[in-house]
């Protein structure tokens, strides 16, 4: 997996709450037996005026300027600013591939749903939460300041605005360790292979009817 | 000390701590053909092994066609669909995992052939790449969704790395009313508590009236934790869920049979138990439910009207219900029961088991859906119910009245196949998302229950069931 360590990113404000992975990525790209090349299609009904199938050429799709992403102070942002339950519905790995390769690295919400919040570590992204007071300021500095940016640090645990002003965020601290170096989970399990052998022995002479 | 039925169940499974972050061993893996082939594929490009390919049941569900399949997998049209259904066969024949593919009686859909099968057990850990996955907590089971690097994770070493989450206990005293369901209690908690209500924790559905329901109403209770924000739904083990896994194919038989029963009859939270929060509901005030906007707490009693936007709460809701309104083609106020639909959707892995068709049909029987009404789609869990209901007679009430009998899958739950609402058309539908684009770009979906979908088809707008029953 890739490290995360910091950035400073410009930021996109997605002024909404319950943003589902439906929304993120639409069903029809989910067909794809591919890890890569979501992105196009992240936001996919939102973003475009017609109606986006795979294999279209993206590039020649109408844009539809009222959604915010679109407009061109925010192309190539890598914070994306939301609110609440952000990654709610599916749990589709679609969605944080989808936004990582749209550009986002880092996502700072009121709330994230669970499973979409454990996915983005696997993919070296770094959601955030902050009090819905701060994100409400948050949107009133990037509406107000075009090229807005934040800088964002995993190893102090700040976001730290223009003006700067800091921002500190909590994070589990196996994650972030694992974030850092770009750990591989699996890679990190394996090595505890003696003790689930151990454990998986002592289960089935508990309950033998789950090896069955 | 007393512990709840979570605590139970998640400290029976840990392999390994640390910080407080838990390894934790998973019994069952069920798997489908969306969310797998990058797992598969990382394992392949790891060079990696399954650990124990007998906890896994594959099956192909939301890519099948549910019209005529007697062509096969080469039958299904579109082509990158049917390269993922053909995905999962080869990762399936490849690893020797255990497949009912897509002409198998036993497919259906992941979340509900699992239970059946009895491949769902109580005390166990079940994970699926799909976020239903919390369905299966209605056995006294800890079951919840995880990605496909999970997927992953899973495949490599039968374990997930795990943070215990908190505990919510949902408690519905007393006893529901005629005509009003297991999935009016979902969405009425959903309505109280909120879509993101939940996060963070793990759900203990309990009091009287969860006592009450059977198996298949546990089912669909759970499966709707997810839409609750919660990972996790659970219902505590009694005679109802044991009555339910005898004789199941998977099920222990013999002395194992015994020592498992013994066992389960443990699996609930003990008196005392304290829970993070507590959520209370009585089930007399519970009414027949409809969503009305594009998140399922955006619902209202049948009774209802849309609301206005001086009942929002905040300025976000305000702005996300004014959005609803636009996309759902409302406005404030109208009476739930002067919507008219365009379309009925009877299926999904919350409610297609077979007492939800049992409960439709009751309502259809003798009926004939309404002329505004294009279609109304019946489709069955699993080739099972399908079987079963057939057994009944249920395909040919619908039928008579109207609708249409399909072949087993997810269809016009998500729309990955050819069922699907064109831009604008409203439907009152069975499944578990009003998202927009949910049952296809523009669509526009009400939830509602097997019965209330059976009624609106009838009558042709939303109508409350119990001036039917
Ligand atoms: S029926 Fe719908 S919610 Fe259930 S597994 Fe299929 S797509 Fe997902």
């Amino acid at each position: 997996m890739k490290p995360f360590v910091k950035l400073n990113g410009l930021v996109a404000p997605l002024d909404r709450a319950n943003v589902d992975t439906d929304a993120i990525i639409p069903k029809q790209f989910l067909k794809s037996i591919k890890r890569a090349g979501f992105g196009p299609n992240a936001f996919d009904e939102w973003r475009y005026l017609d109606h986006g199938e795979p294999g279209m050429d993206n590039s020649n799709r109408p844009l539809n300027p009222d959604f915010v992403l679109n407009q061109a102070r925010y192309q190539r942002a890598g914070v994306l600013l939301t609110r609440e339950n952000f990654g709610c519905g599916s749990s589709r790995e679609h969605a944080p591939w989808a936004l990582e390769d749209y550009g986002f690295k880092v996502i700072i919400a009121s709330s994230f749903a669970d499973i979409f919040f454990n996915n983005c570590f696997k993919n070296g992204m770094l959601p955030i939460v902050l009090s819905a007071q701060d994100v409400d300021d948050i949107f009133g500095e990037v509406a107000a300041i075009e090229g807005y940016k934040l800088n964002v640090d995993l190893a102090t645990q700040t976001v730290t605005t223009p003006s700067g002003k800091s921002y500190i965020f909590e994070v589990d601290a196996v994650r972030k360790h694992n974030l850092l170096n770009g750990l591989d989970d699996i890679g990190l399990t394996m090595q505890q292979q003696d003790k689930i052998k151990v454990f998986e022995a002592k289960h089935k002479l508990a309950q033998p009817w789950l090896f069955n | 000390m007393a512990k709840t039925l979570y605590d139970k169940l998640f400290d029976s499974h840990v392999v390994h701590e640390e910080n407080g972050t838990a390894l934790i061993y998973i019994d069952r893996h069920l798997v489908h053909e969306v969310t797998s082939p990058q797992a598969f594929e990382g394992l392949k490009l790891a060079n990696r092994k399954v650990w124990r390919v007998n906890s896994i049941l594959a099956v192909p569900d939301h890519n099948v066609p549910t019209t005529d399949r007697s062509a096969g997998v080469a039958g299904i049209s579109d082509p990158i669909s049917r390269l993922q259904v053909q995905t999962l066969d080869e990762n399936c024949a490849e690893y020797g995992v255990t497949e009912f593919k897509m002409n198998d009686l036993r497919q259906g859909i992941v979340h509900v052939i699992g239970p059946e099968q009895g491949a769902t057990l109580p005390g166990m850990t079940v994970v699926c790449g799909d976020s239903h996955t919390s369905t299966h907590g209605a056995f006294g089971a800890l079951a919840h969704g995880i990605g496909t690097s999970e997927v992953e994770h899973v495949l490599a070493t039968q374990c997930l790395v795990q943070k215990k989450s908190k505990t919510l206990q949902v408690l519905v005293a007393g006893k529901l009313g005629h005509g009003v369901t297991a999935k009016d209690v979902a969405l009425a908690i959903i309505g109280k508590i909120g879509t993101a209500g939940g996060n963070g924790y793990a759900i203990e559905f309990a009091g009287s009236a969860i006592r009450g329901l059977s198996m298949e109403g546990r089912m669909t209770l759970c499966n709707m934790a997810i839409e609750a924000g919660a990972r996790a739904g659970m219902v505590a083990v009694d005679d109802t869920t044991i009555n339910y896994v005898e004789g199941r194919p998977f099920a222990p038989k013999a002395e194992q049979w015994d020592a498992a029963v013994t066992y389960w009859k443990t699996l609930h939270s003990d008196e005392g138990a304290k829970f993070d929060s507590v959520v209370t509901l009585k089930a007399e005030d519970i009414q027949p439910q409809v969503t009305w906007g594009t998140s399922p707490e955006m619902v209202v009693g049948v009774d209802g009207k849309v609301p206005s936007l001086d009942s929002a709460k905040n300025e976000v809701q305000r702005g996300d219900w004014e959005r609803a309104y636009a996309y759902m083609g409302l406005t404030a106020n109208t009476p739930i029961n002067e919507i008219n639909i365009d379309k009925v959707f009877i299926g999904s892995c919350t409610n297609s088991r077979i007492e939800d068709l049992r409960a439709a049909a009751a309502i259809a029987k003798g009926k004939h859906i309404a002329s505004n009404v294009k279609l109304a789609l019946v489709v069955p869990g699993s080739g099972l119910v399908k079987a079963q209901a057939e057994k009944e007679g249920l395909d040919k009430i619908f039928i008579d009245a109207g609708f249409e009998w399909r072949e087993p899958g997810c269809s016009m739950c998500l729309a990955m196949n050819a069922d699907r609402l064109e831009p604008g058309e409203r439907c009152a539908s069975t499944s578990n998302r009003n998202f927009e684009g949910r049952q296809g770009q523009g669509g526009r979906t009400h939830l509602v229950s097997p019965e209330m979908a059976a009624a609106a088809a009838v009558a042709g707008h939303f109508v409350d069931v119990r001036q039917f029953v």
